[in-house]
């Protein structure tokens, strides 16, 4: 199993039946692969649909069906569409359940970097800061460390998404929470120990006696 | 409501205008009148789409003609042109939260000042705007956006300017035309009056000032 599948395997854990769930682009996008149609999850995608289908054999692809990526998507029955307006009432006003989304960097409190390098990446912070500081749970899915750095900082240095602490993250060697503001190490990956895991972190992590693998 | 045709239509625009494009990432996108902008080199324009959509799509074509002088969008990341313009100072950007970025035209349409949003507070987002507290709760105060100009793209467009719209090529277009001084319209279908229900109607047609006739018509 790759890093990814690690990821997004232990994501689709966490969304219950009827949630209505926001996926990003990148590795969230792969969990709704694991997430088994008869949990009925609602996939909101934020250009204004809930109820986001697979993508569509080549050929049958329709213009004015596409994901906030601007790729094309299909829809399932039950599925609605609406405004951008409508679209991000249903983000800021709590009515998503669950938001996965990528990052750059998360700290010891769970405040979350995901949309600007100053000086290198200035794309636009697009929809994130609006799930992040309106979603029921955010949950956050990345590798744990990028070009050997650890991605899991004691602070941002890069610019918040958000003020609002992240309620979950989860990467290809551990599972992180957030209780009591404090970062807190709730599960290795398969065959990563615990020493592994604090090795390549650089914030600190609340341990506690037995930590459980991931079971994926 | 008028129709006319698309090259009446953009000589109306002056140079410099500030102008509302519907789309996201080109879908929803009245892609004939952007062709026509480009075609009339209306340069020095402020743009207020959510993205920049790609080279050869969308507004990206007016990013490809080097016409924007300033662009609010909440994305840019996917075409590298828009981003290379920002990064070499061409262009003026400002980058907002897509949420934030409805609302403020919404706003605009709706005769409000603005609205208080929580998104935003503690990040760059807040620098120089006022954070006001309700209920113990601190929200940014985000205000109003309007243009002169809407370009909007709806799948049908009735005899009269009832627009209804497809799938997710609805996006911001709902929302600006409501927020700019004169509406230009351009509709994959233009049917009679009466083909959208009433219940159907998303874009009642006094909001429409003029309708793009067919290229042929």
């Amino acid at each position: 199993m790759d890093a990814q599948e690690i990821i997004a395997r232990r994501v689709a854990q966490e969304l219950k039946p009827g949630n209505l769930v926001n996926l990003g682009i990148g590795i969230p996008t792969l969990v709704a692969n694991y997430v088994s149609p008869d949990l009925k999850v609602f996939f909101q995608s934020e250009n204004g649909l809930i109820g986001t289908g697979p993508i569509p054999e080549q050929g049958l692809e329709h213009p004015l069906l596409t994901d906030a990526g601007g790729r094309p998507i299909s829809a399932l029955p039950g599925a609605s569409t609406f405004d951008s307006a409508m679209s991000f009432g249903l983000i800021r006003g709590g009515h998503v359940d669950v938001t996965v989304l990528g990052g750059l960097q998360v700290d010891a409190g769970g405040h979350l970097a995901n949309w600007m390098i100053p000086g290198k990446m200035v794309p636009g912070m697009g929809g994130a800061m609006d799930l992040v500081s309106g979603a029921k749970r955010v949950i956050v899915a990345m590798q744990h460390a990028a070009k050997g750095k650890s991605k899991i900082v004691k602070q941002c240095n890069l610019p918040l998404t958000s003020s609002r602490p992240v309620s979950l993250v989860v990467t290809d060697l551990a599972v992180i929470g957030f209780p009591d503001g404090k970062a807190t190490l709730i599960e290795t990956a398969p065959g990563v120990s615990v020493g592994e895991v604090m090795a390549v972190t650089e914030a600190e992590l609340v341990v506690g006696d037995r930590v459980p693998e991931m079971k994926i | 409501m008028r129709a006319v045709s698309v090259e009446e239509a953009v000589a109306m625009i002056p140079t410099g205008a500030s102008i509302m494009v519907g789309g996201f990432m080109g879908v929803g996108t009245p892609e004939r009148l952007l062709d026509e902008v480009v075609r009339q080199r209306k340069s020095g324009l402020t743009i207020i789409s959510n993205d920049a959509a790609l080279p050869g799509k969308g507004v990206g074509k007016l990013f490809d003609a080097a016409l924007v002088s300033r662009l609010t969008a909440t994305h840019i990341g996917l075409n590298p042109k828009a981003q290379q313009q920002m990064l070499t100072n061409q262009i003026g950007v400002d980058l907002i939260p897509q949420g934030t970025f409805a609302e403020r035209i919404r706003a605009g349409g709706c005769g409000l000042g603005g609205v208080l949003t929580p998104t935003g507070v503690g990040t760059l987002v807040a620098e120089g705007k006022r954070q006001i507290e309700v209920d113990g709760r601190p929200y940014l105060l985000e205000t109003a956006l309007r243009a002169q100009f809407a370009l909007v793209h709806a799948f049908l467009a009735d005899y009269l300017g009832n627009l209804s719209y497809a799938l997710t090529s609805r996006n911001f277009n709902p929302v600006m035309a409501m927020a700019a001084d004169t509406v230009i319209v351009t509709a994959e279908h233009i049917v009679p009056v009466g083909v959208i229900a009433p219940d159907h109607v998303m874009t009642p047609a006094p909001l429409v000032d003029y309708l793009i006739t067919n290229a042929n018509g």
